[in-house]
């Protein structure tokens, strides 16, 4: 069995009607315990306080507003090599998805860093670059909604992610790349001297399993939509010319 | 059963609040569109199929 079977609408449509259900349950259950458990059952952070209990939210959701742009740019290469509609409207998808994540790490970043570093915005570069993703997703999606030819907006909006890809990476790396600016390096990560303390640790893991599983439902359920919504398009065109 | 959160109170329950609202915002329009489109081709292939 071959990955691009899935690139049929039918298949695609059968196979995530019977995946959609766990993967929706999987999602509710995984986002309730890692929310429950970071905001009821954690500590205190020495220096942050009570603060601490947002990082339950802002890091899974900037995580998946860099990753979501991630799988539409996947997704927009195969629809420019391949010519899959279904990959094409997968991208599309998941583009409201990745701009609500993106608003959600804005605004939880935001509403952390009065208290914390005393303002609610710095022009720091992860903060610039986040904030230009921001705006690339808002385009991205005005650009599907302004093209009535759904593939030349397949086209012009795959080469528009190709584009703003430097900025999802600049999203993810930039506090690397400068040293400078406000935002701290990485909450997550593999060395023990600058990970966060397990207690913290563990329920953000489930949490961002949480908004990883909840990202794949959605997608699934809007791709669904997209794929249907294509088909009455092209069904409404057949019943003009008929007439 | 509710956390102490001390000074950052607001900060933390805004946070939580705005953040749960868009994510149900999302999921909510999600099934609703879903649910919409489906009907609509339900309908569409049905008219079809009576006019031959």
């Amino acid at each position: 069995m071959s990955i691009w079977e899935y690139a049929n609408p039918v298949k695609f449509i059968r196979t995530t009607e019977k995946v959609l259900p766990a993967i929706s349950i999987a999602a509710a259950i995984a986002l309730a315990v890692g929310l429950f458990w970071g905001f009821f059952l954690t500590p205190d952070d020495f220096r942050q306080g009570s603060t601490v209990k947002i990082i339950y939210i802002h890091v899974p959701s900037a995580l998946m507003a860099i990753n979501a742009w991630f799988m539409m740019l996947v997704a927009s290469l195969i629809w420019l090599i391949r010519r899959h509609h279904v990959s094409a409207l997968a991208a599309k998808a998941a583009a409201p998805i990745g701009v609500t994540m993106t608003l959600i790490a804005l605004f939880t970043g935001a509403i952390w860093g009065q208290p914390m570093w005393g303002t609610w915005w710095a022009w720091d570069p992860r903060l610039t670059s986040f904030l230009i993703l921001f705006l690339f997703y808002l385009g991205y999606m005005a650009l599907w909604a302004a093209i009535e030819d759904s593939d030349a907006a397949a086209d012009l909006t795959s080469v528009l992610c190709i584009v703003g890809s430097v900025f999802a990476v600049l999203s993810r790396y930039a506090v690397n790349f400068w040293n400078q600016g406000l935002h701290q390096g990485a909450s997550l990560s593999l060395d023990k001297e600058t990970n966060v303390a397990d207690v913290f640790y563990q329920p953000l893991l489930v949490s961002i399993a949480g908004f990883v599983l909840l990202f794949v439902a959605l997608v699934l359920l809007r791709t669904r939509t997209e794929i249907r919504a294509r088909r009455i398009k092209a069904l409404i065109a057949r019943e003009r010319m008929e007439t | 059963m509710m956390p102490d959160l001390g000074k950052y109170a607001e900060v933390v329950l805004s946070s939580y609040a705005v953040s749960l609202v868009l994510l149900a915002l999302l999921v909510g329009l999600s099934v609703w569109q879903g649910a919409r489109v489906r009907r609509q081709l339900q309908q569409i292939e049905e008219r079809r199929k009576s006019n031959g």
